[in-house]
């Protein structure tokens, strides 16, 4: 029995050793919209390296690479993103995706531009926000901020929770929230909520990613960070779909 | 630190609040279902005991499905409200007080009855007395429960929403900077709440043994 046991556990070992492993810490938004489920498999298949993949906020994505608990970041919060590397905690950073974020709600709100449609929400509308310093949070923020205004009151509320959450507190509660276009759509047969308002050029929801410095598994990181540079691997996030809508734009 | 406060205030008074409600039902019901004697009684005990196990999150969606605007008291506007918190840790930590009552003073409460009727007593004489020979169960009881709600997570943010300045309590908080990356303030809170408990306990633990 012991003999077995102790045979076990030498096969065990091997297997872990042999297989490379690379660590990625990833914002909710992009885990929920099924793209690297459908992007990851393809690295895996080529290298034989096994990919984990946490997905937090922003903010956390950030700590764990400070912490180097995680090899590689996939992340939304550029001016963040740039300060990591700046600071030395990223070895390197590069744009490598985009789509945009939406105002969504009960309706479509009657303005033709972005300063319009915060005007109206902070004077009609119940307000849902993350408030949790993720990069959507951040986006929202930048946007009051554009028309000098610090949103306060009843009718902002900061949720504290992952944008699934906040969007199904909009929905329950009838009121409206910002999100990422990926997260609502696969969310879309659970919600009443409708796109109020959205305009790609204003709302620009740009991906990064950030090469941790000294990372625990750097060789693979370093092969990572150049395969999702590849027109390769560009071609498949372009080709990706959700309800027949792209979802992601490569540069 | 304003904000630490409100956080800290308004988490002792939804569990507080929450308690009470649970033990003034739970205490007298536990003692009930202790000295009675009927059909089904064993029943309603394992019910008890069940729910007891119930995951706080399932017992935080069942309570958003009746309070949400298309539920039986959507009508009531508690929804992401401090009094939904209050109705999810009472109907949470009922069980557990009046499941621990049961079991604390069931076997006493064989010996007492026998011992009240030898002499004469009647059931509210029986009761009285269980409330008073078995205080140091009650206060233990109670102390379970508190400490079980004002630890609760998963269905305060459910039917509470989270939300900063009127319903995020200091669990909320904590897993809120937690997932921002936030260490050291989920740990001060996280230190704030075990001060807390600890203050409690020692009170109550006081009171337990005064006059016994």
């Amino acid at each position: 029995m012991r003999k077995i046991l102790v045979v076990l556990l030498v096969l065990l070992m091997v297997g872990c050793q042999k297989e490379e492993k690379l660590m990625i810490a990833t914002t909710t938004s992009l885990d929920n919209s099924g793209l690297l489920a459908y992007l990851l498999p393809h690295f895996e298949e080529e290298t034989g390296v096994k990919i984990s993949v946490v997905a937090v906020g922003t903010g956390a994505a950030l700590e764990l690479g400070r912490n180097k608990d995680a090899d590689i970041l996939l992340v939304h919060a550029k001016e963040q993103e740039i300060e990591f590397v700046e600071s030395g905690y990223g070895e390197k950073r590069a744009d490598i995706m985009y789509n945009d974020f939406i105002f969504v709600g009960a309706e479509k709100i009657d303005s033709t531009n972005l300063t319009e449609t915060l005007n109206f929400i902070k004077d009609n509308l119940e307000f849902y926000s993350r408030g949790d310093n993720s990069g959507t949070h951040m986006k929202e923020l930048s946007l009051w901020d554009s028309i000098d205004y610090t949103p306060s009151g009843d009718w902002y509320k900061e949720t504290g929770q992952s944008m699934g959450s906040t969007l199904n507190m909009a929905n329950l509660a009838g009121g409206y929230t910002f999100t990422d276009r990926g997260t609502y759509l696969s969310m879309i047969d659970n919600l009443d909520l409708v796109i109020a308002y959205e305009n790609t050029v204003e709302l620009l929801n740009q991906y990064g990613v950030i090469k941790v410095t000294d990372a625990e598994n750097s060789k693979v990181a370093e092969e990572f960070y150049n395969w999702i540079l590849t027109s390769e691997a560009k071609e498949l996030v372009s080709a990706f779909r959700k309800y027949n809508e792209q979802l992601f734009y490569v540069e | 630190m304003n904000e630490i406060l409100e956080i800290v205030l308004l988490s002792l008074f939804v569990s507080g609040t929450a308690t009470v409600i649970a033990a003034l039902i739970g205490i007298p019901s536990g003692i009930f279902l202790s000295i009675s004697n009927f059909a089904g009684k064993k029943s309603v005990k394992r019910v008890i005991f069940t729910l007891m196990s119930l995951p706080p999150v399932v017992l935080g969606l069942i309570v958003l499905l009746i309070i949400s605007n298309e539920g039986p008291l959507g009508g009531l506007n508690l929804l992401f409200t401090a009094k939904a918190i209050i109705i999810a840790q009472t109907l949470l930590i009922l069980p557990i007080i009046t499941g621990n009552i049961i079991t604390s003073t069931e076997e006493l409460s064989v010996k007492l009855i026998d011992t009240v009727k030898t002499l004469g007593g009647k059931k509210k004489d029986i009761i009285k007395l269980i409330m008073l020979e078995t205080k140091p169960f009650i206060i233990t009881a109670i102390i379970l429960g508190f400490s079980r709600a004002i630890s609760e997570v998963g269905a305060v943010i459910l039917v509470g929403g989270n939300i900063k300045g009127s319903t995020r309590v200091m669990t909320g908080y904590i897993t809120l900077n937690t997932s921002m990356g936030n260490r050291n303030e989920s740990l001060i809170m996280g230190g704030i709440l075990l001060v807390i408990a600890f203050i409690v306990n020692s009170l109550l633990e006081r009171y337990r043994y005064e006059n016994n």
